[in-house]
């Protein structure tokens, strides 16, 4: 049973790195990965090309994002019932205090600075699989 | 790389909310191994966390917890309680609250996060296990993840 990621990431590279680091740490990882808030929503809610897409056990998010931003996202997985519950950790190359407070007004369940390093981002990557895919306990609609 | 680690210097505050002494113990000693600047701070029940919170009462100088650890089963008011009214209090809601109990049910887990516990962890029986578990606790709350700036 495979532990399901969406990651929401527009930069390619970005995403590349991300899903190998998470080959590396975990084979029961499957990352999904969508580049754009609008997309990331659809994923969620099962609509369009996505009505078969799994229902992720944690989302992991950047900020910057085109046509609907992370915030964006962030506010409208935690205004919906059927969503809320899914563990959200902000992945972002921003440190701006603004952004790290508004993300836990929102209820983000983390808030991860990224690394501009990809070496780093393999350690982030890491550290994200050892506490939440190793302690961390998932509803079990999470497995579903 | 200096950016994973806070500077020795300043310290962390956590919130403990525990009834078990032996829990506090272990927990406390844990930290101490791992990371010497937490100050962990301990209430037994719920009624004292909400004190320590809204700092009232002998809590007047209580500090605003980076981190607050909440088990489940507390006397007087228990964690889920706890969890609600943070969660509720636009004050306090931003403040990371990690679910630590023995509790296995599931009504816990979902219900837990649907009230935004960001995080729900199993307490470990065995002693080695619980090291480790504050270890990581210590390794990703309190070095890897941004916590908010407001205090």
């Amino acid at each position: 049973m495979p532990i399901e990621v969406l990651l929401v990431e527009d930069n390619p590279g970005d995403a590349r790195l991300t899903r190998e680091a998470f080959r590396a740490a975990n084979s029961d990882v499957h990352v999904s990965v969508a580049a754009d808030g609008v997309e990331a929503m659809t994923f969620l809610r099962q609509e369009g090309a996505f009505s078969r897409a799994p229902r992720p056990a944690l989302i992991l998010l950047d900020l910057n994002l085109p046509r609907m931003s992370g915030r964006e996202v962030l506010a409208s997985i935690k205004q919906d019932e059927n969503l809320k519950a899914i563990p959200t950790v902000v992945l972002s190359s921003s440190d701006a205090a603004v952004d790290i407070d508004m993300a836990h007004a929102l209820q983000v369940s983390c808030y991860i600075t990224k690394p501009t390093l990809s070496d780093d981002l393999d350690r982030v990557v890491d550290r994200i699989n050892d506490f939440w895919l190793r302690h961390v306990r998932f509803p079990a609609t999470a497995v579903n | 790389m200096a950016k994973f680690s806070a500077p020795a210097s300043a310290p962390r505050e956590v919130l403990l909310v525990e009834d078990s002494p032996g829990d506090v113990r272990l927990t406390q000693e844990a930290f101490l191994a791992a990371n010497r600047a937490v100050r962990l701070h301990v209430v037994a029940d719920g009624v004292e966390a909400m004190a320590f919170l809204n700092r009232s009462g002998e809590h007047a100088g209580a500090p605003r917890p980076d981190l607050i650890l909440l088990d489940l089963n507390l006397p007087r008011m228990d964690g889920r309680e706890v969890l609600r009214r943070i969660k509720r209090d636009a004050a306090l809601k931003a403040i990371p609250t990690v679910i630590l109990t023995t509790s296995e049910a599931e009504t816990d887990v979902s219900g837990s996060y649907q009230l935004q516990a960001n995080c729900y962890l199993g307490k470990p029986v065995h002693l080695e296990a619980f090291e480790e578990l504050v270890e990581s606790i210590n390794d990703f709350w309190l070095t890897m993840a941004t916590l908010p700036q407001q205090h």
